[in-house]
């Protein structure tokens, strides 16, 4: 148990270290790196509490995608970070004012936090230890047969969003295409021609 | 129950059969390239047929637990749907071989979109809701956009896009509220839940409220109505014609379905919001389309002003507001094909001409197309016999039976004023000055669309029988328990 604790400390602190980090660093390219470092702490935070199917999707969809995304697009805009921040001072004052307005809706949500009465008698009835069942299993059970037409309608969703793409970006212009075959039977003969030069004259 | 069963796919069977249709479409379309298109367009009107007939010989009830919902009401509007999307893929042929847009993604993204539509006609639970709405909504962006190399078309799909994208958001948010307090998304659970609409909290009214908004975005109507005249002059006119006709079919299907269905209980909530925005587009449909020259611009005002008419029938609460929204739909479908059929047809050396005064004179130079055109014309104003009299007829008896004797007026009223700007169409197509001719011929498939269209319009009122029984079926199969009618009781 005090090795998990330590694990979910270590972790959390560098998820924070690095979230701050994110959007502290001089270099954007260095904070895409650490939004990419805070997702892996998140998603080990996830491993942590046993919800290993999102930690998965955390590191597959965020890491894999999205952040590679904006890695994409940091790189090839030509940002200036310094000019950005000019106004930073300037807006402080209002950005934590509504920091804190965020920070008092939190503690009002969370102090008037209250379970109903069935809830607490739900909770006494006995379950599967967590150990019992993974929850990518449970959700593929769920996924696969009560939402099977949910999961397909959202497939065919995404394949209308790739054909959208395809329709209208994809050009066939006239590219100049390698024909190997035509390569190699290609003859000195065909390309190089030789010609007697003498000397004091030109071609 | 967590098993998949057989019952399951039978009562998708519809929606499974266009989305593995819609797919094979696709491998033809790539193993193909662009060669096909005409091919695939063809393929593609076959499957809407077929579909229509599984979609009328259905399974009906619940499946999937409970996620989706087959009734008469849905099997009606899947009907028109696909009659509005089978009928725009037959009208578009000539203009996507002409207009360089003949590219195979154009008929398989469409049937993607009725597929998203079906969904939302049938969804019976807030997360299905969302599905078909982006279903349906991707597809169209991508539509919207889809004359690429246009400035004009590029521009529609993403203001459709980006505005889509925040009425989805708002849409979300208040599912999320209603979820939040009621504990559950399922329609059949929340309308337990809510009850008679005693007793229930205010996050739920905030909900209700939020996905009110996202609804209204979708139908257009005023006060969400901002994107319409831009997206509908800027897309390809083809795109536009489905725009004004299937999805406005599903959106108001599923406005339907969310607000009697699930939110039964919370009738005198919405009924102040649909109210408002009946009021709202019918005057700005009315007044806005006054000063518009691009046809396709007042063709998007005349939408919105038809969603008011619509809307005044859901206001109503009662089986027969939505008998009378069913009839509504039914001719403003076939009018809608029409307008737009003819709207396709006007080229002038080989271009689009959109503009209104370009129609001066068809009169002379295609009595056929001006003929068709002016009955169109006359049967969005309203004017009996024509089909248009009836939807607005039996939307305005409902909204009188229930007592919302103002809502009435100010539709009749606003019908007087949208009957100028229609008219003023007929008068520049017969007594104007005469510009050059229109490119002849019009194209055998436009012809025929539109010929079908005006004897519809024409003849409606002399065999009127399938639509009113089919309209009468549907909107008892939703089995209101009637706040409109408690609420006139009361009133009384």
């Amino acid at each position: 148990m005090i090795l998990q604790t330590l694990a979910f400390y270590l972790f959390a602190a560098v998820l924070l270290a690095s979230a701050v980090m994110v959007i502290a660093s001089r270099n954007p390219v260095h904070s895409v790196l650490f939004l990419i470092l805070a997702f892996f702490n998140a998603a080990a935070l996830f491993v942590l509490i046993g919800a290993e199917f999102l930690a998965m999707i955390l590191v597959v969809v965020y890491v894999g995608a999205v952040a590679v995304l904006f890695l994409f697009v940091v790189m090839m805009l030509d940002i200036n970070l310094t000019e950005l921040r000019q106004g930073f001072l300037q807006y402080l004052p209002v950005g934590a004012l509504i920091g804190l307005v965020l920070v008092i809706e939190l503690i009002m949500v969370l102090g008037g936090w209250q379970l109903s009465p069935e809830l607490a008698a739900m909770a006494q009835t006995p379950t599967a230890a967590m150990s019992e069942y993974s929850n990518t299993a449970q959700l593929g059970q769920v996924l696969y047969t009560r939402y099977a037409f949910l999961f397909q309608g959202a497939g065919i969703v995404l394949l209308i969003a790739m054909m959208g793409a395809i329709v209208l970006t994809l050009r066939h212009r006239d590219v100049k295409r390698q024909k190997i075959a035509r390569q190699v039977a290609t003859k000195p003969g065909d390309t190089i021609e030789i010609r007697k030069i003498r000397p004091g004259e030109g071609v | 129950m967590n098993e998949l069963a057989l019952s399951d796919l039978q009562t998708a069977l519809p929606e499974l059969w266009l989305a593995v249709a819609g797919m094979a479409l696709l491998m033809l379309g790539v193993f193909t390239s662009n060669r096909a298109t005409r091919l695939i367009v063809g393929l593609a009107i076959l499957v809407f047929i077929v579909a229509g007939v599984l979609v009328n010989t259905g399974r009906a009830g619940t499946a999937f637990d409970g996620l989706i919902i087959d009734d008469t009401f849905g099997a009606f509007m899947k009907t028109l749907i696909l009659i509005g999307s089978g009928l725009t893929l037959v009208m578009s042929l000539g203009y996507i071989r002409r207009e360089g847009m003949e590219r195979f993604e154009f008929p398989v993204l469409i049937v993607f979109a009725t597929l998203g539509m079906f969904v939302m006609v049938s969804a019976n639970d807030l997360m299905s809701l969302y599905i078909g709405l982006e279903m349906q909504s991707l597809a169209l962006y991508v539509c919207a956009a889809f004359q690429r190399d246009s400035l004009r078309s590029t521009e529609a799909g993403l203001k459709y896009f980006v505005l889509g994208a925040v009425a989805s958001g708002m849409l979300l948010y208040g599912a999320s509220m209603v979820y939040g307090f009621t504990g559950t998304t399922s329609f059949t659970a929340l309308a337990a839940e809510l009850g008679n609409g005693s007793d229930i909290s205010l996050g739920v009214v905030v909900g209700l409220v939020f996905i009110a908004a996202g609804l209204a975005f979708k139908v257009s109507a005023v006060p969400f109505h901002m994107w319409t005249p831009d997206v509908y002059e800027g897309a390809p006119s083809p795109v536009t014609a489905f725009f004004s006709i299937a999805p406005k079919v599903a959106a108001v299907a599923l406005l339907i379905r969310v607000l009697t269905g699930p939110f039964g209980g919370l009738f005198a909530e919405w009924q102040q919001i649909v109210f408002l925005l009946a009021v709202a587009s019918m005057l700005l449909g009315a007044f806005g389309a006054i000063a518009q020259t691009n046809i396709k611009r007042l063709m998007a005002y005349s939408s919105i002003g038809h969603v008011g008419y619509i809307l005044v029938g859901l206001a109503a609460g009662t089986a027969e507001g939505i008998n009378g929204i069913a009839i509504y739909l039914a001719t403003y479908i076939a009018m809608g094909i029409g307008a737009w059929g003819c709207i396709l047809a006007m080229r002038r050396q080989q271009r689009m001409v959109e503009d209104i005064s370009d129609l001066a004179g068809l009169s002379r130079s295609n009595p056929g197309l001006a003929a068709a055109f002016a009955i169109f014309m006359f049967s969005m104003a309203g004017i009996p016999p024509l089909a248009g009299f009836f939807g607005k007829f039996y939307v305005f008896l409902a909204a009188v039976n229930a007592g919302l004797y103002t809502l009435a007026v100010i539709g009749v009223l606003t019908s007087a004023v949208g009957a100028f700007y229609y008219i003023r169409i007929v008068k520049v197509m017969y007594f104007d000055e005469a510009g050059d001719a229109f490119d002849r011929p019009v194209g055998r498939e436009l012809s025929w669309v539109i010929g079908i269209a005006a004897a519809f319009t024409l003849l409606f009122f002399v065999y009127t029988g399938p639509v009113l029984d089919g309209a009468d079926a549907a909107s008892r199969s939703l089995g209101i328990v009637a706040g409109g009618e408690a609420q006139t009781a009361a009133l009384e």
